[in-house]
């Protein structure tokens, strides 16, 4: 059995370079990092789950190929992401995927919360006494992640890519073949959303 | 355009929290929204619940990768590797 080490944060380059000497170790800590996030990538372009493992195995099978090839222009996240979306697209075009980018209005998740003058009617109230504070509060913080996962594929593509991994706007619109306005809607609704169901659980948990 | 000079209310102030957080808001916008949030508890609330949310989600845990998976790729990289 493996289990992933997560005891120290060893960043990409370094782990990359242990890669090109052929450490297990560092493969295992690359995987174990991005793994999830690809899957995810893939599968806003494939069909299925098991469409999009596959995906992210031949994007693995890719990096190792490519490594003696690697010259560092971008960083191995964006050079690992590019890999998986070249494939998934060419996937995702041989199974036929359309790939909705509506994700409706998110007007309704404030249905009821303001007045007929816009103020609020059912003003929310902070999550903790500071961002901070929230931040080291393991429950808020798998409250957000359960509600990225539940999120529609594009949606939860774009949050992964954006918010999670850090990417810009314009690395996540090319990714996606998306317009960068188009990526700002969605994150915007996908946030809303988020904030939204961490908030209800937040106040059904008071109750 | 006549919304433009009015101070802004709370349901419009929420809709532009988003590009605020982002930095994407016009200069005017931002004025306009920093002014209601000086006024409104409620809004800032608002304002450091999607801030959490954001910043949560940056909080990654790699705890959760099916180990299954994990030894089939190590096994990928072990065959890839006696093979060069």
């Amino acid at each position: 059995m493996i289990s992933p080490d997560n005891l120290t944060f060893v960043d990409d380059a370094e782990l990359l370079v242990r890669l090109q000497g052929g450490d297990r170790d560092a493969f295992t800590q690359l995987v174990t990092r991005y793994q999830d996030p690809l899957v995810r990538l893939a599968r806003y372009y494939v069909a299925s789950e098991a469409s999009a493992q596959d995906v992210a195995q031949e994007t693995w099978i890719a990096v190792l190929r490519g490594l003696e090839r690697f010259e560092g222009r971008s960083s191995f996240k964006t050079w690992l992401f590019h890999i998986a979306a070249n494939r998934a697209r060419t996937k995702g075009v041989r199974e036929h995927r359309s790939i909705p980018v509506d994700l409706g209005s998110d007007q309704s998740l404030l249905a009821g919360r303001f007045n007929q003058g816009g103020m609020w009617s059912d003003p929310p109230v902070p999550f903790s006494d500071s961002v901070d504070d929230a931040l080291d509060n393991a429950p808020i913080v798998a409250l957000v992640h359960q509600s990225i996962a539940r999120l529609p594929d594009v949606a939860r593509a774009v949050v992964t890519l954006r918010d999670v991994q850090g990417l810009s706007t314009g690395e996540v619109a090319s990714l996606l073949t998306l317009s960068e306005a188009n990526v700002r809607v969605i994150l915007h609704r996908a946030r809303s959303r988020i904030r939204s169901e961490v908030e209800a659980q937040m106040r059904g948990g008071e109750a | 355009m006549r919304l433009l000079s009015r101070s802004l209310v709370c349901q419009q102030a929420v809709q532009l929290m988003n590009d605020y957080v982002d930095g994407t808001l016009s200069r005017r916008q931002r004025r306009r929204l920093e002014a209601h949030l000086a006024d409104c508890d409620a809004c800032t609330a608002y304002l450091e619940q999607l801030r959490v949310t954001i910043r949560a989600s940056a909080v990654v845990s790699v705890d959760d990768i099916d180990p299954a998976v994990l030894e089939s790729l190590v096994e990928l990289f072990e065959r890839y590797q006696e093979d060069t």
